[in-house]
């Protein structure tokens, strides 16, 4: 493979070209972690449609993009800011519509089935969600299981071959795209994240194509002194943007806190149709690039503030409430 | 809400490894690291395990949950290899409505597909109610949140009954103890269904009943321990200084 010395590195709007509407896509990060937010501004600025996404606990990322049209369907567990919201509040309101279609599912059912996907597997085996009506209730309806894209079925509830015991097993992922947002890759595409991976390496490795945003890039060499500590091998990484600050208004670990105050304005503002329209226009629609979205959101100023203690990982004086 | 978060700082024994899920839990969590279980091993789904907490995190994916862990993967990792695995004494839940068997809803009011009202959904905590050895739920008690049967079972207690859980083909765990506004409700030995164990200082067995959507027994109530000063101080003092969810309450 040629991947060696292809060039992998891009802008976001290159990158961004790389989804077409309709893909099935996941997004790395946690509630209100690491989120790809850059990729996911430039995707409501470039008019993504239809798209199907796939998460376990995304927050503000799915909750934009459902708010600006980008969004057809959902397979996931959660969608909050966790303590700063008990809802994503589009998110809320397109289920309460109908406007997007839904499947639900556990946390730890959707990263098996990133991690069957991930594995090359169909299905993947496990004792969770059993006697809960996850298992009972299909969100999605006969037309759009028909789709050879979707599973043919939610889950299918056995008796173990070997045991007799039940068992559920969880149609595998295989998204078009995944993106998520690391600390630091190297030019050609090893991926390092510090912290807690979330589902990121599960959501990555099932993915035909992988987009990665970073904070930096470094040279192979400084990442292959230490192999261990890397997830994610060159050769899976179709494309690599550079966007230092690029998981705001989300904690990126050793990097920067998340933003309390935009996160609380966000909430407020993402209750009501016409304040999330101005949200849109002001934040995303109405900026040309992430470097002018961060002017908006008080530039350095605010960025200092958000910046991570080195020992701790977090910004300890940050104002929470 | 102290006397809740001592409370379920309370029910973790020493040195058992305990599954944490955003805000009364993390406080309970952090309280009885300092107080009855400063050998308990807190875990959250995110990926950090045994996790000596500084500061409080508002996620269990916060860069706070980072301090001191033994280890830090991710969800597939902890779901799999601690709580599948059986290794989680208990786990903390809440939910919009919880019933007479303990069972929580997290997902919707309504039918399902076309909910009156849509909740943020599972998480991790449908994963914590099936495969913890037990669980204990933490709730603001209302009438409308204690139904007799709930919407939707996102994480199911005891389901319909003693055998409800055997039957779904959950391998072990169940709901202990629901800690709420008004009291502490335990389950029935023999049918599995909630009563009232204890009423917090101020509320009577009656007020109880009247903000509980289903029969609750009252017969065998005490009035619950009130917190001590030193665990309020600590509370106050070094769980929760910047009082993001004990503020939150008052509000």
């Amino acid at each position: 493979m040629a991947s060696e010395i292809e060039n992998k590195i891009m802008s976001l709007r290159e990158a961004v070209e790389l989804v077409p509407s309709g893909a099935h896509i996941s997004l790395g990060g946690f509630t209100t972690q690491r989120h790809p937010m850059a990729f996911v501004h430039e995707l409501i600025r470039q008019k993504k449609r239809n798209l199907h996404f796939y998460g376990h606990s995304p927050g503000g990322d799915l909750d934009m993009l459902i708010g600006a049209g980008c969004v057809k369907r959902v397979e996931l567990a959660y969608e909050a800011d966790e303590a700063f919201s008990r809802i994503g509040p589009r998110f809320r309101r397109a289920v309460e519509k109908g406007s997007i279609e839904w499947e639900d599912y556990s946390n730890f059912g959707m990263v098996q089935r990133f991690a069957a996907g991930a594995m090359g597997i169909p299905f993947i085996p496990t004792r969770t969600m059993l006697g809960s009506d996850i298992v009972e209730k299909e969100g999605f309806n006969k037309k759009t299981r028909s789709d050879p894209k979707i599973a043919s079925k939610k889950l299918a509830i056995i008796n173990c071959p070997f045991t007799g015991d039940k068992i559920v097993l969880l149609p595998a992922i295989q998204t078009d795209v995944t993106i998520i947002h690391a600390q630091v890759v190297d030019a050609q595409g090893t991926v390092r994240i510090y912290g807690q991976n979330f589902g990121d390496e599960q959501q990555a490795k099932c993915a035909k194509k992988l987009i990665v945003t970073c904070e930096e890039i470094v040279e192979p060499e400084e990442l292959r002194e230490y192999p261990e500590h890397n997830l994610i091998p060159f050769f899976r990484v179709n494309a690599i943007v550079k966007v230092p600050y690029g998981a705001h208004p989300y904690a990126c670990y050793r990097y920067y806190d998340y933003d309390p105050e935009f996160l609380h304005m966000y909430h407020n503002e993402a209750k009501n149709d016409g304040t999330f329209l101005e949200f849109l226009n002001d934040y995303i629609l109405g900026v040309s690039d992430w470097e002018e979205y961060l002017k908006k959101i008080g530039g350095d100023r605010k960025l200092r503030t958000l910046k991570a203690d080195r020992k701790l990982g977090y910004a300890p004086r940050l104002k929470r409430r | 809400m102290e006397l809740m978060a001592v409370a379920a700082a309370r029910e973790i024994g020493d040195g058992e490894i305990v599954f944490a899920g955003t805000g009364l839990p993390m406080l309970g969590a952090m309280l009885a690291q300092h107080t009855n279980a400063p050998n308990c091993v807190i875990v959250f789904e995110a990926g950090a395990v045994d996790c000596k907490l500084a500061h409080l995190p508002m996620s269990v994916g916060d860069p706070r949950t980072m301090k001191s862990a033994s280890t830090a993967t991710g969800l597939f990792d902890v779901f799999s290899t601690v709580l599948q695995r059986g290794f989680i004494d208990v786990g903390f839940l809440s939910g919009a409505q919880i019933d007479a068997y303990g069972n929580i809803n997290a997902t919707c009011i309504g039918d399902y597909h076309h909910p009156k009202v849509r909740f943020p959904g599972s998480g991790g905590s449908g994963d914590i109610a099936c495969l913890s050895k037990r669980t204990i739920i933490i709730a603001v008690h209302e009438k409308r949140r204690f139904p007799e049967r709930v919407d939707y079972i996102t994480s199911p207690g005891w389901i319909d009954g003693p055998w409800g859980r055997k039957r779904s083909g959950l391998p072990w765990g169940g709901p202990s103890a629901v800690i709420t506004t008004l009291g502490v409700l335990r389950f029935d030995e023999r049918t599995k269904r909630a009563y009232l164990a204890s009423y917090h200082p101020g509320v009577t067995p009656k007020q109880a009943q009247e903000k509980t959507g289903f029969k609750l027994d009252v017969s065998r109530a005490k009035e619950t321990e009130p917190p001590t000063e030193a665990e309020i101080k600590i509370l106050r003092e070094k769980v929760d200084p910047e009082r993001i969810f004990l503020k939150k309450a008052e509000e």
